[in-house]
């Protein structure tokens, strides 16, 4: 067999191939309930009425979507230069570290001087961890997915370090958390009564301005080049190493407004279960959005749909919330498939 | 201080060296066919969650351990296959492709976990693997135990390295795996199938990765816990480099990595607490990165390692 690269494709082509691989995602996760001993139609029913069901599960499934567009968006960012940051797990607890370091009263500002200021600061902490395996890569020719994914591990041993020492909670029952942050440092709800928060919002600037920097700017035009040939671009007079570094940078500093509007907008405090894997369902998201910027926010609130829906389901169904993580991951596999085939075609011969 | 040093000096040392390097050297000797015929797998830590998970299970639902490590190898081997689909004939990114086994492996062995142990909160034990001892060898002072006192699955891990070793270098099979990862056209030229040949040696890696994963299962901890490969598999992608692709190069690097490993737990106790357990815990993941720092000058990469391969094409 053989690839053949396709002419430019069109956009039903575009759009079919996408949705059959979510159609086959769907065909193999029937399959495991199958396997479980539940009906994959009422089971897949209660997921969707659990993720969007009512106004309730609806804004839920938006609040879990928050983590993961900030993520997804760090990904296809680094993603679209070939900078395969892994990371964005490390980059994110990095931002949470900042969000309580600087929101539990060391700073006494009113929330709309502190609450931006958090946030630059946690961007440029998120930034310095990924800035690390960007030098490895560009320097010394270090694979930067093993370092990346590396470092996930040695960032929540660090959070684990602290959370026992200098961050500890002395009212906390000995139990391994933070303090929770000081109201200005909040993010306030967006509809009261509800956990739906400006964290939400936030991430929806953060994508349209990615959108607008990756579509609209030379640094975006340069990151594109370098990720679709790097030996052209520089031959072009683009410095490589440069835009990686920018990349890095960007990537990094996303994926920490992740952590810190987990902290300052759901959960006030620093604990070691912050991110159930956040920042690789980002991986899922950004591919899923076939690294468009825009397109993640629709892929994150998918995902967060099936994530929140399986929970529901577990409870009722019996079928365990796993199946969440199996068609995330299944997802990913067929996505990229379909990526491929909306661009070449397959001769037999 | 002295104390420090004289850790250096106790059989029950190394014993624990050369049992944290089994898994490892399967586990790198795995990436390290992968990658020889060109072929980053990073489905690694999935397939060695996988792995640990069917080899529990076997055991736990009556096979006997060595069936438990066959069907290991054969969970692990199918993941390979898959990967394999995806990144060989199809050319798809191996880096998407490898996270994304990962996460399958590693969700759908939770899954399955969940669904034959619904309600249980500490995983059941099995029998596991029991030391060995090689009589005469096994008495020699220090070393003795360490090397002749182990489980067999230790045994075989030293096999492997042997084996592959052997199959890459002294075999015309070895010739084609390793053609395929630094001059695939070269090996198309002789009539071979690049496409099969790193087909096979993805699923043969990963088999192996599988079988490092049931030794925590089935030869250290007799039992099946989330997290239990806790980034082994990451390590192994490190010993790969450190050892230059080379399988002896990378043995000694997975038991200098358990000796330091080792090491440290042991250096945990002195220190009493004085030092923070997680700065230990950190230094494998350190000492990972810096080896792949310190390498990467004198890195010969294979040659087509991560470039897809389609025939006819310059």
């Amino acid at each position: 067999m053989r690839l053949e690269p396709k002419p430019a494709p069109s956009l039903a082509t575009m759009l079919a191939y996408p949705i059959g691989a979510m159609a086959a995602t769907f065909v193999i996760s029937s399959l495991l309930v199958l396997a479980a001993g539940a009906s994959p139609f009422s089971v897949f029913g209660l997921v969707a009425k659990g993720a969007a069901g009512s106004q309730f599960a609806l804004l839920e499934t938006l609040t879990r979507a928050t983590p993961l567009i900030f993520t997804g968006l760090a990904v296809a960012v680094a993603f679209r230069a070939k900078l395969w940051n892994i990371g964005a797990e490390a980059q994110l607890y990095a931002g949470a570290i900042i969000t309580v370091v600087l929101g539990t009263g060391l700073l006494p500002l009113p929330a709309p001087i502190l609450i931006p200021l958090i946030m630059v600061v946690a961007m440029a902490a998120g930034a310095l961890v990924l800035l690390g395996p960007a030098i490895l890569k560009t320097r010394f020719g270090v694979d930067e997915v093993v370092t990346t994914l590396l470092f996930n591990f040695i960032m929540l041993l660090f959070v684990s370090m602290l959370l026992e020492g200098v961050l500890k909670d002395p009212m906390g029952m000995g139990w391994p958390q933070s303090q929770r942050v000081i109201a200005e440092a909040q993010l306030p709800r967006l509809i009261p009564r509800t956990r739906l928060h400006l964290g939400f919002l936030i991430a929806l600037v953060a994508a349209v301005a990615v959108w607008v920097i990756m579509k609209k700017t030379t640094l975006g035009y340069e990151m594109r080049a370098v990720g679709h040939n790097p030996e052209a671009a520089r031959f072009a007079g683009i410095p490589v190493n440069h835009v990686l570094m920018k990349t890095a940078l960007l990537s990094g500093g996303l994926a920490a407004l992740a952590g810190f509007s987990e902290v300052a907008g759901l959960k006030g405090n620093l604990t070691l279960d912050l991110s159930p894997g956040f920042g690789y369902t980002g991986i899922v998201v950004a591919m899923l959005a076939m690294l468009n910027p825009l397109g993640v926010v629709l892929a994150a609130i998918f995902v967060a749909g099936i994530f929140v829906g399986a929970d529901a389901m577990s409870r009722t169904a019996g079928v365990p919330s796993y199946i969440a993580q199996v068609m995330v991951a299944t997802s990913l596999l067929t996505m990229v498939v379909a990526i491929m085939l909306t661009r070449f075609r397959v001769r037999w011969r | 201080m002295i104390e420090a040093f004289e850790i250096l000096f106790t059989a029950s040392f190394w014993v624990a060296a050369i049992r944290i390097a089994s898994p490892l050297i399967f586990a790198t000797m795995g990436e390290l066919i992968c990658e020889r015929a060109g072929v980053l797998n990073l489905g690694i830590e999935g397939i060695m969650v996988a792995g640990a998970f069917a080899g529990w299970l076997t055991v736990y639902l009556g096979g006997d351990l060595w069936t438990g490590v066959a069907i290991a190898a054969m969970a692990g081997a199918m993941f390979g296959l898959l990967h394999a689909t995806l990144t060989v004939p199809l050319g798809l990114s191996q880096h998407v492709v490898g996270i994304g086994i990962t996460l399958l492996a590693t969700s759908l062995t939770y899954f399955t976990y969940r669904i034959v142990l619904p309600e249980v909160t500490s995983p059941p034990r099995i029998a596991s693997f029991q030391p060995l001892p090689v009589p005469v060898l096994s008495e020699i002072p220090v070393l003795g135990p360490a090397l002749f006192n182990q489980t067999p699955l230790t045994y075989l891990a030293f096999v492997t390295v042997g084996v592959v070793a052997w199959v890459l270098y002294r075999t015309p099979l070895g010739l084609a795996v390793r053609a395929a990862g630094e001059n695939p056209s070269a090996v198309e030229a002789q009539g071979i199938s690049v496409t099969a040949i790193r087909t096979g040696a993805v699923m043969a890696g990963s088999a192996l990765m599988a079988v490092g994963g049931a030794f925590l299962t089935m030869s250290a901890f007799n039992s099946f816990f989330f997290e239990m490969i806790n980034g082994r598999g990451w390590i192994c992608i490190a010993l790969v480099v450190f050892g230059s692709w080379r399988p002896g190069k990378a043995l000694l690097g997975a038991i200098l990595f358990a000796a330091f490993d080792a090491y440290q737990v042991r250096l945990q106790q002195i220190t009493g607490g004085a030092v923070p357990y997680q700065l230990f815990l950190m230094m494998p993941f350190v000492l990972s990165i810096l080896a792949l720092v310190v390498m990467s000058r004198r890195a010969a990469y294979p040659k087509a390692l991560m470039i897809p391969y389609q025939k006819g094409e310059r």
